[in-house]
């Protein structure tokens, strides 16, 4: 007898396969939407939270950058015997002559004056703002800016003139230069109006007056109580060691010095807990996504026994079937994955838009985000496609 | 002259199912090319079992299954899943046809597992709707079909790899009589031109205008008719 040898078995199309994945979402579009959907809100929450983090450490960094971490500040401290020591009059001059140092100022606290909108206000309400002696170059080199008036100058810092930072401005009603203010027992006229400084707060709740009124008409010590110096970017770190000494010879460890841009720094390091808390909600929900999609494929081999029945009288090998199934779980789970990210992308820029913050895609986060819910399908999709393969072709067609 | 073997040869075939149940006792039964064979029965005869076994959808319990000489018991997954894909076309009761597919899509899902590319596969389904005079409803979907229309288009994907042999398994079962005589006239056309059939019905009046009439009752082929 002539017998003809066995047919070849041909294998399928990767075009094919994910045609034929696709195909069986494209039967049931509404069940594949909505148990894509658990996937997609995972998705979305941990690419939005790390897409908005990203932004805000942007918005951060530009600040520090543009802010500089070259200021240093000097205060008096306590000695080893916890005895309050005031810095001498001359550590602004002496600190000034240290090398890599670019400017020195200083601000003296006006002990025991307050500063008030008219006379007939109580004193004892100071709304928190504090009188401060301050030295003419003090603004150059906080790198501020006044928003509106004039600062102090030679002529002006002897009278009874004030510049009023931001908050001290607006808590006291005033804004616009040329009024006046009641500042211990005596009637100052402002001059001007600080922009609000971000290094330096205490400043924006400070009256500032010329350190000579302050001698001459506030009982002022002259003693600095706060020293700002700006120093050569990389030099900082040496300036900084020397600076206890310099401003206080005698006394060096009564002196604390600190630099206001670590806080900034500090800030840009800290972990955002809210942030994990949302990243940690949206691993569970992709978790519950992955029960959803495992639980929409089971139902699906259930009904269509008689597609799988079909399939292997049509020519499907066992294997093929299971990767049919497995494919559609797959593109279930990266379509909910894609469209989460899509969300998530789309909730950055909102965000990131109405806050002012520079827009930065966390391209690792969409990745690892789309990569997981391909993973997690697979996962889900395994165990289905194994029941689909096994399933005889007689079963199959026998209860179609 | 070399002879072709039987394209189907099940030799003392018995399949029992689990719980003692005997669908087929010792069955015998070839089909040669370009017969056109009906397998008749009331149901419950075991007439469906046959089919799968003939099908290779399903092994027998004891008995040998040969498709063109080849035993079905010697060939794993891959192999029976070749001889199905190229040398068995099925039509069932059910059309199984695709909701969502049009009518040349469906049939040409015949040659899904033949390794064709898509274009490939739909000008051959183009060409087998065309043999069962559907050329001109290619484009509709299965709801925009009549009944005997939707039949004729699982017959042309049945068709559509030119297989050895095509079984029908009640393919008029679900159709009125007028559709279910235009599918019979098509069958009766196509084993004309040269396809091997095997119908199986429990429809004695169809059985009738066949070559050939195997009666099947209680698991045992009762009569068989000229072969």
């Amino acid at each position: 007898m002539n017998t003809p040898p066995l047919p070849r078995s041909a294998r399928l199309r990767a075009a094919d396969l994910i045609g034929v994945g696709l195909l069986g979402l494209r039967g049931r579009p509404m069940r594949a939407v909505l148990s894509a959907l658990g996937i997609a809100i995972g998705i979305a929450a941990m690419v939005a939270v790390l897409g908005i983090g990203a932004a805000s450490q942007a918005r951060l960094l530009n600040r520090i950058a543009s802010l500089g971490t070259n200021l240093l500040t000097v205060t008096p401290g306590q000695n080893l015997f916890g005895k309050n020591t005031p810095l001498p009059d001359a550590a602004v001059d002496m600190v000034g002559r240290i090398g890599p140092v670019l400017s020195a100022s200083a601000t003296g606290s006006v002990a025991g004056a307050t500063v008030r909108r008219t006379d007939k206000i109580d004193p004892r309400e100071t709304k928190g703002i504090e009188v401060l002696a301050g030295r003419l170059d003090l603004l150059p080199t906080l790198g501020g800016k006044l928003s509106a008036g004039a600062w102090l100058s030679p002529a002006t810092g002897r009278y009874p003139a004030v510049v009023l930072g931001a908050t001290a401005a607006r808590l006291l009603g005033v804004d616009e230069p040329g009024r006046q203010v009641f500042i211990a027992g005596q009637w100052f006229t402002v001059l001007g109006i600080l922009a609000p400084l971000d290094l330096t707060p205490e400043i924006n709740t400070a009256a500032l007056v010329g350190w000579d009124v302050a001698t001459s008409r506030l009982g002022f010590d002259g003693h600095p109580t706060k020293i700002y110096t700006r120093a050569v970017t990389e030099a900082v770190g040496a300036v900084r060691d020397v600076l206890a000494r310099t401003a206080n010879p005698q006394d060096p460890s009564a002196v604390n010095v600190s630099r206001p841009s670590d806080a900034l720094t500090a800030q840009l390091a800290a972990k955002n807990t809210f942030g994990s808390l949302l990243i940690g909600l949206g691993a569970v929900s992709l978790l519950v996504g992955g029960v959803g999609v495992a639980n929409t494929m089971i139902i699906s081999v259930l009904e269509r026994r008689a597609e799988i029945g079909l399939r292997r009288a049509l020519g499907a090998r066992r294997r093929q079937i299971l990767l049919q199934f497995l494919t559609e779980a797959v593109a279930l789970s990266a379509l909910g994955g894609l469209a989460g990210a899509a969300l998530g992308v789309a909730a950055t820029v909102v965000y990131a838009g109405a806050q002012g913050w520079p827009l930065v895609l966390p391209t690792t986060g969409i990745a690892a985000g789309v990569g997981s819910s391909i993973v997690i399908g697979a996962a889900a999709g395994l165990y289905p496609a194994l029941r689909a393969g096994r399933l005889p072709p007689s079963e199959a067609l026998s209860t179609g | 002259m070399t002879s072709s073997p039987p394209v189907i040869d099940l030799d003392r075939v018995t399949k029992e199912y689990p719980g003692g149940v005997c669908a087929l006792r010792d069955v015998s039964l070839r089909i040669v090319p370009d017969e056109l064979t009906a397998i008749v029965g009331p149901s419950g005869s075991g007439k469906s079992t046959m089919l799968q076994l003939m099908g290779t959808l399903d092994r027998p319990t004891r008995g040998t299954v040969r498709i063109l000489g080849h035993d079905v018991a010697a060939l794993d997954d891959r192999q029976l899943s070749a001889v199905r894909a190229s040398w068995i076309g099925f039509v069932f009761q059910q059309c199984y046809l695709t909701a969502h597919l049009t009518a040349v899509q469906n049939v040409a899902n015949g040659l899904f597992y033949h390794g064709l590319p898509r274009r490939a596969r739909l000008r051959e389904a183009a060409a087998a709707l065309d043999r069962v005079g559907l050329g001109h409803r290619r484009d509709h979907r299965p709801a925009e079909l009549s009944g005997g229309e939707r039949q004729r288009v699982a017959i042309a994907r049945a068709l559509v790899a030119r297989p050895a042999i095509v079984l029908a398994d009640e393919p008029t079962g679900a159709l009125d009589s007028r559709s279910g005589e235009t599918v019979v006239q098509l069958l009766h056309e196509l084993h004309r031109d040269g396809t091997t059939i095997a119908v199986i019905t429990h429809d004695a009046g169809i059985a009738r205008s066949f070559d050939r009439q195997v009666e099947i009752l209680d698991g045992e082929i009762s009569a068989a008719g000229s072969a």
